[in-house]
Parts: structure tokens; sequence; C-alpha cells
């Protein structure tokens, strides 16, 4: 939970506090704390209502603990095929997603960084007009259906596969490394290739972490593509059930029309959302100190 | 994201044999950087496919587009379809809709971010400020989807939390839907960009402020300056270029509204006040299959967004600004 100590030396230190001084400091605490309180509340109030029967969720206004602890709205969740495929499939598509990424992005960021290269220029040049126009959804949608990957896994991964905003972070921290490691290593006889892979990467594990937790969370969250290019409800991503789960009759969507266990329609909904969100707050304390740094590596250099 | 796109100062030892590089013959520079070349490929190719076709592909918003003649095939019919989208029924409503959540997005959740990251550098317990932050960033990661269902969650007529307090409040006794309501649907948009982005926000900010030279405070108090003439006179001057090319990136984005955000709380009875161009796009193109049409509404939105940028970056710099390139 180390982050942002950069931040602290500029703190404008005031030793002679006056009383507004004093005044506006308790403020500012509260202010802060009340928005860091709004940020959490929500999460925390699904949480609980997801251990909670389908009464208590109706009836108390908010609740950070459950009078009662039940588990029936996982247990109905896990039960069902739907959910267990949903899931699947979107840790699955994460992880190779992430992958892909991860190398597409980092192999074309390490010869822009070279600024011998000829045709350097050229390249990024072309990367950065992506980020000004594109083509739009019909166009891309419709580039996507002729490679005949509507309805396939890789139309998750393969149109998204690099953020050209990372791939110019990334360029950016090649150039900040040192050059005499990778002089060393061309002298030894090792080709560019091996250069990146047996210096630059290495080097570069802060800089993957923060990335890896970029892309996993964008393909994660990505909402837009399942929609446009999958329609097989078989292959359902998890933000896609979510979203029929909470926007619809939960059971229906589930497609588990068992009469004889009549699931907490309810509850149902907040579990859901606390499943699709868990993943993400999980790893977020642990690359949480990564991507401070990560970040800033691009965007402060200014 | 203000990263700087040149190159840092030549360091003394970079060759200067490879600086006559930049004029080797095509062949030779293939030849003499080929696995650079060779790592390069992959990223062009991704570039290439699903960036440059479908800007070719933006064509057929000129064309009357029938999937078997193809892109070369169909028969071409000039501005029909511009004309179509300015003269026709939606048009008007799209732009209030798209313009009118813009402005509530710069005058509310565009500044909120600069107003946290200045109270955050103002906070001197720096526990306080590292467990607020480490809060307020978490909303950055969750998907639309959770927090359109959050929304649901909290505001449902039956059971919803807030829609409760808002009832006792207001002193309502009916179940009102709030997700279904028109005059509830921009103010909703608005409290999920703030909930969702302020805090991740603030991140760029409050790197800028670290940027800020400590003596620069030390020369304002032995002036006699407060805190306050501290913070107008060396804290805001010194956040102004990062506000600048922020204000320029978010003004590119005028006419997005953000697809899934707004796709997710739109309901078949909000739509009046819910359509944007770029859902109008999805309806069209994908839902009642105008292809060219569709097209064109969203090469209109580009174009639109590639001049709105340019513009500001024009405004600022005529302002005095060092703006974005």
């Amino acid at each position: 939970m180390s982050t942002m100590t950069e931040t602290k030396a500029t703190q404008p230190v005031n030793n002679n506090s006056s009383l507004g001084s004093r005044a506006f400091d308790t403020l500012n605490v509260v202010v802060l704390v009340g928005l860091a309180l709004i940020t959490v509340l929500p999460l925390l109030y699904v949480l609980a209502g997801s251990f909670a029967g389908e009464a208590e969720i109706s009836s108390r206004p908010f609740f950070l603990w459950p009078e009662k602890f039940v588990t029936e709205s996982y247990a109905y969740i896990f039960a069902t095929d739907t959910f267990i495929r949903a899931l699947l499939t979107t840790v699955v598509v994460t992880a190779v997603g992430t992958v892909v990424q991860l190398l597409l992005t980092f192999t074309m960021a390490y010869p822009l960084a070279k600024r011998y290269l000829p045709g350097r220029t050229l390249v990024l040049n072309l990367v950065i007009f992506t980020m000004v126009f594109s083509g739009g959804m019909i166009p891309t949608y419709l580039v996507v259906r002729d490679l005949g990957l509507l309805d396939s896994y890789w139309a998750l991964i393969l149109p998204l596969a690099i953020n050209p905003f990372y791939l110019i972070i990334v360029k950016s921290f090649f150039q900040e490394l040192p050059q005499a490691l990778e002089e060393a290593a061309r002298i030894d006889g090792c080709n560019e290739m091996g250069v990146f892979f047996k210096i630059v990467l290495p080097l570069s594990k802060p800089v993957i972490a923060t990335f890896s937790l970029f892309y996993a969370v964008a393909i994660w969250n990505d909402y837009m593509s399942p929609l446009l290019y999958i329609t097989d409800p078989g292959k359902w991503t998890l933000q896609i059930l979510v979203r029929q789960l909470t926007s619809t009759d939960a059971a229906t969507a589930l497609s588990q029309m068992d009469r004889t266990w009549v699931p907490p329609e309810q509850g149902l909904k907040f579990a859901v959302v606390v499943i699709a969100t868990l993943p993400i707050l999980f790893f977020y304390p642990f690359l949480q100190k990564h991507f401070a740094k990560g970040v800033l590596i691009g965007s402060v250099k200014e | 994201m203000a990263t700087d796109l040149a190159p840092p100062p030549p360091k003394a030892a970079t060759k200067a044999k490879k600086r006559r590089a930049g004029k080797v013959p095509l062949r030779a520079a293939l030849a003499r950087y080929r696995w650079l070349y060779l790592m390069l490929l992959p990223g062009v190719a991704y570039f290439a496919i699903f960036k440059y076709l479908p800007m070719y592909g933006v064509t057929i918003a000129f064309q009357d587009f029938l999937p078997f003649l193809g892109y070369s095939g169909s028969p071409w019919v000039g501005f029909k379809h511009f004309e179509d989208l300015f003269s026709g029924p939606d048009f008007g409503r799209l732009m209030f809709n798209t313009l009118f959540l813009a402005l509530l997005h710069i005058v509310i959740v565009f500044p909120a971010p600069i107003i946290v990251a200045l109270m955050l550098n103002e906070l001197r317990v720096s526990f306080v400020k590292r467990s607020v932050q480490s809060l307020i960033y978490i909303p950055h990661f969750l998907s639309w989807t959770i927090v359109a269902s959050l929304t649901y969650l909290l505001f449902a007529a039956d059971f919803g939390v807030i829609s409760g307090w808002i009832r006792d409040l207001l002193g309502d006794t009916a179940k009102v839907d709030y997700m279904a309501q028109e005059e509830w649907f921009r103010p909703l948009i608005i409290l999920q960009q703030l909930w969702k982005q302020t805090g991740w926000g603030t991140i760029i900010y409050l790197a800028a402020l670290a940027g800020v030279d400590p003596n620069l405070y030390e020369a304002a108090r032995m002036d006699g300056a407060g805190r306050f003439r501290q913070l107008w006179h060396v804290t805001l001057p010194a956040i102004r270029p990062t506000v600048v090319v922020m204000a320029i990136l978010a003004s590119g984005n005028l006419l997005d509204s953000g697809f899934e955000q707004i796709w997710l709380m739109t309901t078949s009875l909000n739509r009046s006040v819910a359509d944007v161009f770029d859902t109008y796009v999805y309806y069209a193109g994908i839902t009642q299959g105008a292809i060219s049409y569709s097209t064109a509404v969203g090469l209109f939105k580009g174009v639109a967004g590639v001049i709105l940028i340019f513009g500001s970056n024009w405004l600022a710099k005529r302002l005095g600004q060092r703006g974005l390139f």
C-alpha cells in the first residue's frame, strides 16, 4: 500500500497554523474520508446483500452485515451450467488475451524505442493517428465478420490486441532503459530478439505487471465486444451474464427452470455482481504499487 | 495521456554510425535491422488489419453497401446517407442529447478530479492520504456492467436503498423506478461517471503536483503567502499545463458519450433522452442492418472528433498554452 510517496515532497508545510487553516484541514479530511466512504459503501452493501435473505434485502434500508447469513444465492448460481460456462469462458479469454496483448505490445514497443531505426517515425505517426481517428464500430465489425471471427473467442481478443496509449508508454519506458546492458549483450553476439528477451524483458517486470493488470481488467470488463461479436448464448461472458441477470428475471437468464427450488430472485443479482467484481478487487492490492509507478512513467514525463 | 513523444536527448555514446542509418537504402536497412523489423511486424499487422482496414471501410458510408457486392462492387451514392442523417428526424435529438451529456461532463465530471487532487495535496497526514487514494481508485477497475448493476441494486423501485432514501426525503409514497425515468437518466449518468472516474482521474494531477519544486512554496512563504495564496500562486500554475492537455483530450471526445455506459442505462422508456450517436450507430447498424447509413453516422462523429481535438489544440496554443502537439 505504498503508493504515491512521490507526492510527499511537495506538501505545503505550514508551521504556524492559523485557526482558519486548521479548520480547513479538518474539513478537508472529513470531505475526503466521506468521498472514500461513498466509493466503497455501495460495494460493501452489495457484498452484505449477497449473503442476506430475500426478506432482509427488501425490508432493511441499508446494512453492512446480514442479520442471518444465507449462502443460497451462491449455491444456486454455482449450480447452473450457464454461470459456470460464462465464468470459465471469461477466465480463459482473459488469460489468453492478456498474454497475446502483452506479447504484441512489448514486441512492437521495443523496435519503436530505437531512434535509429529507419521508418520508425512513420509507424509511430500511424499509431498516433489511430488514437485520434478510428473507422468506427460498423467498419470494424465488418472486418471482424469478414475474418470469420463472429462467435469466436478471438473476436474478444484480437480487435483489442494493442492499446496505442499503452504502446506509447511502454515505448517511452524502453527508451529510458540504460543502453549499456543491451550494448554488452550485442557485443556478446546476441541478436536484437535475444537482447529483448534476455535483457530488456527481465528489466521490465514492474511495467509488465502494470500492463498485465490493465489489459486483464480491460478484457474481463469488456461488454461491447461480446455484445457485438458473440450471438451464441453458449458463449456468453460474465459481463453479458451480469447484464442479463440484473436487467431481466434472474432465474430465466440462468435458464434453470427447476421448479422444486425457487431461487432468491434479488439475492442472485447481488451475488453475481460480487462474483464479477471480486477477482479484480483480489488482485488490486498486489498490483497497486506497480500501477501507480507504471502510469507515472508514461504520463508524468511532460 | 500526455506522453512525451519526442525522443530524449541523445546520449553521448549513441553511435554516430547508426545516425547515418536513415540514409541507407531500404534493402540495406531491412537486412541490417531484420530482427527489429521482424519484431515490428505483428504489431504493424494488427494496426493494418484492425485499425486501418476499418478506416478504408468507411468508404461504404458513400455507398449503398451490399455484402455480396463487397467494398468495390457496391453502388456509390455520394453524400446521400449524410443528407439522410442531417435532415432525418433523429439528428436533432441525437445532437442535443450528446451535447447535453458532454456539457454536463465538462462542467461537473471534468473538474472533479482536479478539486480532489488539490484536496489530497493539502492533506498532511500521509496515512489518511494513502488510504483515501487506495479506496477511490477502486471503481476505475470495475466494468460499466457492474456500475450499471450497482445502480440498479441501489435505485431499484422495490428494494433499492437510495430510492428508499429519496422517497423519504421527498415524502413520496409511490415506488418510482428511477432507472426508467427520463428526468433521472442524466443525473444517474453523471453520478456514475463521478463515482467511477474521479478517483483515478486524480493520479495525473497528483503527479503534476509532485513535480512542484518545494523551494517555490518556501519562497512564497518568505514573501508572506498564506496557504491559500500558495495554492493560488504556486500550486494552480503548476497543474495548468496538465489541465490544458486533459481539456484538449476531453474536447476530442465531446461526441463520445461512452457506448457501454449509455447502452447499459438505456431502457425502452428513456430512449428520448438516452439516444446518443454512439448507441444510435449500434441500433441503426447492428440491430436494423443499415450498414452504410450507420457507418456514415460513425464517420460524422469521427471527423467531428478530429476537428475538435485539432481545433482545441490550436486554441490552447493561441491562448499561450503548450498544447498537445
